[in-house]
């Protein structure tokens, strides 16, 4: 699994830091990150929810 | 917060800073659903309605789930506009720059007298389109992230604290909304942002005046009061800096752009708005929703792991905010229909988070469902800025008051107790509570 995340499109709600907490979280500016290491979902099932919980969906889950 | 949304970038995506008459008395007549078989004549519904029940979308709207995902609702004015009621297509629109929530268009549709009144002045964040409005949230997101809201959580507990204390102190019995509901959010938001917690009279009664106030007249006046109010803060501020997010805005680093004076109390307006209205109604509502689900709340009480998802759920069934409000630039098509330029288009919340596509049993309180795609605090750009603020003060408000009050039990019968008119924010207009 590979997490990208579009930074551009990013209007930090934090969906995705409050759904899948392991995986991804919010930078100093409030704009979505994945933890370090964890690029490819770190086997957790919530990153997939994270992308669907996205309100712009700037986060793509693409299986490698 | 609808602080922050939605209103929905505060707290709730859109929040309808209209409302109705204050006399209005909402009685609890429907409380259990019956879903009735009405042939669908959705030209007919007018939108927005009173709510029978203070936790149910009005049955008159049953027409309207019939005709899901999309159908026609005539507005206070006889215009007739689009109204989403699907989850699935609301997504999709909701995302869609096509759709623009430029008050200053001619085409917005408005769904009351006094919300009208926001086509003549800018209205920051809900109010505006990308890229205006990204910057403007771009400023604030950092204040708002779950990090920053979770440093808050021992300031929120220890309000919580200290008003259960003095309720306790004068009662039973006691008004719940504004012994508690009301000033939580109020206090956090007012710590928040450095407006003094002292002038809390007067901006939550120009608050009220704007959302729900007997006439446009009326809502003008309180949005000069409050207008001129937030104009001499921001003034004071800048002369002598205090330490709250209206600081950090006013006081911008070097390398940043300077906000006006104008658009520092929009922001701030939407931000003190969003940030108490919103998450009281759901503080109260919510408590009174689950004093009518007595089975729920016990479950509750016996396992305290289930809160945040009650939380989310509670967001979900009771959709204090519904109706996100946007006008179509372009021609969309869209389920089979093609919503044409200069058309209006309104997301009612409470039937797109009752759609039975997306929730089994959308119209039980169940926390053990998968809720996390409600769209209670909006979706797009807007989505409620504020939304991680208002998800702590509930959980906090909720654990705290259920855990201090065993005994907690309304003090009128349900039926007599007043909410809020179909035209505003949802939520209780009184909370008598004894314990």
């Amino acid at each position: 699994m590979r997490i990208r995340i579009d930074k551009d499109s990013c209007v930090g709600a934090g969906m995705c830091a409050l759904t899948a907490p392991n995986v991804f979280t919010q930078d100093d500016d409030g704009f979505s990150e994945v933890l370090e290491g964890r690029d490819d979902g770190a086997g957790d099932p919530l990153a997939r929810e994270a992308a669907r919980a996205c309100p712009v969906r700037a986060i793509t889950v693409a299986d490698d | 917060m609808p602080l922050m949304g939605g209103l929905a970038d505060l707290r709730v995506d859109d929040w309808m800073p209209e409302a109705s008459n204050e006399d209005h008395q909402g009685r609890l007549t429907a409380c259990e659903v019956t879903m009735t078989v009405t042939p669908p004549k959705p030209d007919t519904v007018a939108f927005p309605q009173d709510r029978t029940c203070p936790y149910h979308p009005p049955a008159s709207y049953d027409p309207l789930r019939s005709a899901r995902p999309l159908s026609r609702v005539s507005l206070y004015d006889g215009r007739t506009v689009w109204v989403v009621t699907g989850q699935s297509v609301a997504r999709d629109l909701l995302i869609d720059p096509r759709l623009s929530t430029d008050r200053a268009n001619r085409a917005f549709p408005m769904p009351t007298e006094r919300f009208a009144l926001s086509r003549k002045r800018r209205v920051a964040l809900l109010g505006v389109d990308d890229p205006e409005h990204n910057a403007q949230r771009r400023m604030l997101i950092p204040s708002f992230t779950l990090k920053r809201i979770t440093a808050l959580r021992p300031r929120i507990q220890e309000t919580v604290d200290r008003l259960l204390d003095a309720m306790v102190e004068q009662g039973p019995p006691a008004d719940l909304v504004s012994a508690f509901a009301l000033p939580v959010p109020s206090m956090v938001i007012c710590s928040l942002l450095g407006v003094p917690y002292a002038d809390h009279d007067f901006f939550e009664e120009q608050s009220r005046r704007l959302l729900r106030g007997p006439d446009v007249t009326d809502t003008e006046a309180a949005r000069e009061q409050l207008d001129a109010y937030l104009g001499s803060l921001i003034d004071r501020k800048r002369r002598e800096p205090g330490d709250g997010l209206l600081d950090d805005l006013i006081h911008r680093g070097p390398d940043e752009k300077e906000i006006d004076r104008e658009e520092l109390i929009s922001l701030a307006t939407i931000l003190l708005i969003a940030g108490h209205e919103t998450t009281a109604n759901m503080i109260s509502l919510g408590t009174f929703t689950l004093l009518r689900h007595p089975d729920r709340l016990e479950e509750l009480r016996s396992a305290d792991s289930l809160l945040p998802a009650a939380v989310e759920e509670l967001l979900r069934f009771l959709s204090i905010a519904d109706g996100i409000l946007r006008v179509a630039t372009e021609d969309i098509e869209v389920a089979g229909e093609t919503i044409r330029a200069d058309d209006g288009v309104v997301f009612s919340t409470s039937l797109i988070n009752r759609d039975d596509d997306s929730f089994t049993a959308p119209d039980s309180l169940d926390w053990h469902r998968p809720t996390r795609h409600h769209l209670a605090f909006g979706y797009g750009v807007h989505q409620c800025l504020g939304q991680n603020l208002a998800r702590a003060e509930m959980e906090i408000a909720l654990r705290s008051l259920f855990a201090r009050l065993p005994g907690l039990r309304l003090a009128a019968p349900a039926e007599e107790i007043p909410f809020k008119p179909g035209d505003t924010i949802q939520g209780m207009l009184e909370l008598p509570v004894t314990w």
